[in-house]
């Protein structure tokens, strides 16, 4: 019976241990995710301080009992946010289905088709995934600029269309589909674009979904390109936008303004984030890298 | 050591959206293994064996009910108190270790008094290898070897901190078929050598009939029969155990009791003397049918398979539950393949009456 | 066949176009640049060929100071944001309840505008004529002097960068350990269990040469990244990284073809040059030490 006293007494304390291990998991989490919310939060918080308010704070104030919406007002009034919200929509856009159309038809000739040469090729595609695009932007910039093209939306898009990365993603998924399928296709007579069009995109729609968001998010937090190829503020995307607001918008004091600015800027992706939340963590999982 | 378990029950809550209701995995089973046996807990898939076997090594904790090793009651104990030996379906062998590596650590786990020195550890991990005859695998990774080797491997890691109780989950289950003849004699030789008793998983009955000392059938949770194999293949105690048990498998037929006889269709083919009137299950073995021209029961004739020993008469009836009666007999007897129908004479001791509803066997 | 072979090429076609314009020909135009001498932006002409641009860009004291910068950088986050990742994605596999609000919660740096963020950041950090900033106030409750982190002493800016990049870059690895953990099989944890193996002696020997192959993939990969770090800086210090003297490797080398300073693009490909040799010969070092060290 002593020995039974004896387990019991392990068992407890291994119970507190436990209790204890869980309390120091949650309150650690618990400040990661303090950490990652808090900026959300100060940017939230001080964009709708008024601008007298936040200035007259000598020690930051936590919350705020006036909110105001007036540095909204001012963020889509006195500095040009409107177009540069349009043009990063337009150069997302572009960018995307430009990027979805090539990628999808190099992905199914990978896949599908047979050619000479094939294995040797997609190595070389594959070897061109190690290229940081910080050596070739020098040559881009040059050539762009030799175009004439600088402040325009080709000379924006253009170069950021490719992406190795994605027609690899898109080719193994494509090579998912059973070959029975195609062989099917074809008896029947189907062309192969057909087949692409009518079997394989249908089937492949999810990853295709996946890249695309990616793409868009690539393309919405985009800043080294567009800052060298435009320096006409009508063509500036949100993240030369909002430098641009810093240096020369508000004035530096009109912080809550800019603030205002910023949640604009940030809410479009954190909306897109949490409908695709799956998709797109499973996506960047698979091998995405920022930048 | 002897191990006995007291009204275990297990539940699991309910994982559907609609349906919330808690799963019982494991109901209110009872029943003693006695010491140095090896004991196989059969069953079809999701009928609670491996959530007795969860629970006899200590990773469940039973809703309610007692687990007694020897006297001592252990439901409480955490695993690692229990002094249970596992081996896992598969393997679980830690791949970025060597074979030593793996079989020494659980020893390496040890604390305090019961800590082994360094070279005692590698002494006992040698002897428990050249128990199962892997000495000269030592320093292979667990991939460089082949699957039966990788089998020997996790029973000496399960073996080498000389455990009270060895419990195997499907231990067979991820080798080919020869494989599995032969590591079947192996595990039962290894058993009978240290004298461990043992307590298996499988859904195999040839495997559970041909190594154990005892099996236990069990169903959603529920323990049906426990016994010597031979024992409980000539007396199952119920329609579910006779189905599960034997290959090929018994035949069943609908039935009827009537003034001591059985009827199936409208012959009188066995006496049953004592039963009272009612529908039933008859169950017959392949081996209880005796050709004979005037039998009592008569099949239409499939087809005849030789087998060497034994020829094999596949036949139908209509009473009967599956297309084809399979009966085993002597070589020796000629079977008329011309004729459109046979007739058999039935072994009584191998003619089992259940119970149409509750499917229990009538003894008789 | 034939016909196949062209069809397959057509659909190839844009692609290749794409690469072959945008990705290969200015892969080879970079090293071209970086050997011509007094390459003349308007007129496109040049003196000669030489080294003269590399031996400029390692004299030159910006470019000194921006590798100092990116190494420091490097050294700082790759080890501890690759660690505290493993903590919390460790952490994380740990719980059941609130788990996937956690995960969603971490992520969302990721898919914030680095720019627009940092602007939040630098005026959390920010001491100006007004307000010392939220976290001098924090530090003002132990006691400490305010400082200012955006035009301050070298070491409180390259903390608040260090501090910004590593929560950029926490949502990825989190992501791929927390993946990484739930692959392993939860058989081997049951064995270990049974043996009675302590909880940290299942992480050291068990966890954490299971996933070593994604931590050294996360290291390489942070590595590449931290070295390519830009944008982050000029979010916290604004375009002008030379005068901060927060510049790096990158900033340095686009400082070099654009902006105030820019039009010398040989000395920005001869930078350019010298990053891509220094990530390479990293990556290479790592993959030697991984190859010996991760063998599953």
């Amino acid at each position: 019976m002593g020995q039974q006293a004896e387990y019991e007494k392990q068992e407890k304390a291994a119970d507190r241990r436990n209790k204890i291990r869980k309390i120091l998991t949650y309150t650690g989490l618990g400040i990661w995710a303090l950490i990652v919310l808090f900026p959300f939060y100060w940017m939230l918080l001080t964009s709708v301080k008024s601008y007298g308010a936040y200035n007259a704070e000598h020690i930051p104030a936590f919350f705020t009992l006036s909110p105001t919406i007036q540095n909204y007002i001012d963020a889509f009034t006195s500095v040009p946010l409107v177009g540069y919200l349009l043009n990063t929509v337009i150069f997302a856009v572009l960018t995307t289905v430009l990027m979805v159309v090539v990628s999808v038809l190099a992905a199914y000739a990978f896949a599908r088709l047979d050619f000479r040469g094939k294995n040797l090729l997609f190595t070389a595609f594959l070897s061109l995934m190690m290229i940081p695009a910080e050596l070739v932007v020098i040559t881009n910039f040059v050539t762009i600029t030799n175009l004439d093209m600088r402040n325009t939306f080709a000379g924006l898009v253009l170069p950021s269309v490719t992406s190795v990365f994605y027609i690899y993603l898109l080719k193994e998924n494509f090579e998912q589909v059973p070959d029975e399928l195609y062989r099917a296709a074809k008896v029947d007579g189907t062309s192969d674009l057909k087949y692409l069009l009518k079997v394989m995109i249908p089937i492949c729609r999810p990853t295709i979904i996946t890249v695309t968001i990616l793409k868009i998010i690539e393309c919405w937090n985009s800043y080294v390109w567009p800052r060298l190829i435009t320096d006409d503020p009508a063509y500036y995307l949100v993240s030369n936008g909002i430098q641009e607001i810093r240096e020369n918008g508000f004035g530096r004091e009109n912080i809550p303004a800019m603030m205002a600015a910023v949640v604009v800027i940030s809410v479009p992706l954190i909306i897109l984030f949490l409908v695709f939340r799956k998709k797109i963590m499973e996506g960047v999982s698979r091998g995405g890298m920022k930048g | 050591m002897k191990i006995v378990l007291e009204n275990l029950t297990k539940t699991f809550p309910g994982r559907g959206k609609k349906d919330r209701n808690d799963v019982t995995a494991v109901d209110n089973l009872s029943c003693e293994i006695p010491d140095g046996e090896l004991i196989a807990l059969l069953g079809p898939s999701g009928c609670g064996k491996s959530t007795t076997l969860n629970l006899l090594c200590g990773l469940e904790k039973p809703a309610s009910g007692r687990i007694y090793f020897g006297e001592e009651d252990i439901t409480e104990l955490p695993p690692e108190l229990r002094g249970v030996g596992m081996v896992f379906q598969n393997y679980a062998l830690y791949p970025h270790m060597t074979v030593k590596q793996n079989i020494l650590f659980p020893l390496e786990n040890l604390k305090g008094k019961g800590r082994p020195s360094k070279e005692e550890m590698v002494n006992r991990a040698m002897e428990t290898a050249r128990l199962v005859q892997i000495e000269e695998l030592m320093d292979r990774k667990p991939r460089e070897t082949s699957g039966g080797q990788q089998q020997r491997v996790a029973i000496a890691r399960a073996l080498v901190k000389m455990p009270r109780v060895l419990l195997l989950d499907e231990p067979l289950s991820n080798l080919d078929a020869r494989l599995r003849l032969q590591t079947r004699e192996e595990i039962r030789k290894i058993q009978k050598k240290t004298g461990i008793t043992t307590v298996f998983v499988t859904h195999d009955q040839d495997e559970a009939m041909s190594i154990s000392d005892r099996i236990a059938v069990m169903r959603s949770g529920v323990l049906m029969q426990i016994g010597k194999p031979q024992e409980v293949y000539d007396n199952p105690a119920s329609l579910f155990v006779a189905k599960f048990l034997g290959t090929p498998p018994i035949n069943v037929f609908e039935g009827n009791v009537r003034g001591g006889m059985l009827y199936i269709g409208d012959e009188a083919v066995l006496s049953a003397e004592g039963v009272p009137d009612q529908e039933v299950w008859a169950g017959i073995r392949p081996e209880g049918f005796i050709l004979k021209e005037d039998g009592p029961l008569t099949c239409q004739l499939g087809r005849v398979e030789i087998m060497g020993r034994d020829i094999s008469i596949i036949s139908s009836h209509k009473a009967c539950t599956s297309q084809n009666i399979r009966s085993i007999i002597n070589a020796e007897t000629r079977v008329d393949t011309a004729s459109s129908s046979v007739r058999f004479a039935l072994k009584p001791e191998k003619v089992f009456l259940f119970r149409k509803e509750t499917e229990e066997r009538i003894v008789f | 066949m034939n016909t196949n072979n062209k069809k397959a090429w057509l659909y190839l076609l844009p692609a290749i176009l794409f690469l072959v314009f945008f990705l290969v020909y200015p892969l080879i135009d970079v090293f071209i640049y970086s050997v011509e001498e007094g390459y003349n932006f308007a007129s496109q002409t040049y003196f000669g060929t030489g080294l003269y641009n590399f031996s400029y860009v390692l004299h030159d004291p910006f470019f000194l100071q921006a590798v100092k910068n990116t190494f420091i950088l490097v050294i700082i986050t790759v080890p501890v944001s690759t660690g505290l990742a493993l903590l919390i994605s460790a952490g994380l596999s740990s719980i059941r309840p609130l788990r996937d609000l956690f995960q969603t919660i971490y992520f969302l740096p990721y898919v914030t505008n680095t720019l627009a963020v940092g602007l939040v950041f630098m005026i959390l950090f920010q001491k100006t004529e007004y307000t010392d900033g939220l976290v001098n106030l924090m530090l003002s409750w132990f006691g400490r002097g305010p400082v200012d982190f955006i035009d301050g002493p070298y070491w409180a800016k390259m903390f608040v960068l260090c501090f910004y990049t590593i929560w950029i870059v926490m949502p990825f690895k989190i992501l791929v350990l927390t993946s990484a953990l739930s692959s392993v099989n939860p058989d081997y944890y049951r064995a270990a269990r049974v043996d009675g193996t302590p909880r940290l002696r299942v992480f050291t020997k068990i966890t954490l040469p299971m996933i070593s192959p994604m931590i050294f993939y996360l290291v390489i990969t942070g590595f590449i990244g931290a070295f390519k770090a830009y944008s982050d800086a000029v979010a916290l210090f604004g375009t002008d990284l030379n005068a901060a003297g927060m510049n790096t490797i990158v900033g340095y080398v686009y400082d070099m073809l654009y902006g105030d300073s820019g039009g010398y693009p040989s000395y920005a490909s001869a930078a350019a040059v010298i990053l891509f040799a220094i990530v390479l010969t990293i990556t290479c070092v790592n993959l030697l030490v991984s190859r010996k060290k991760v063998r599953i």
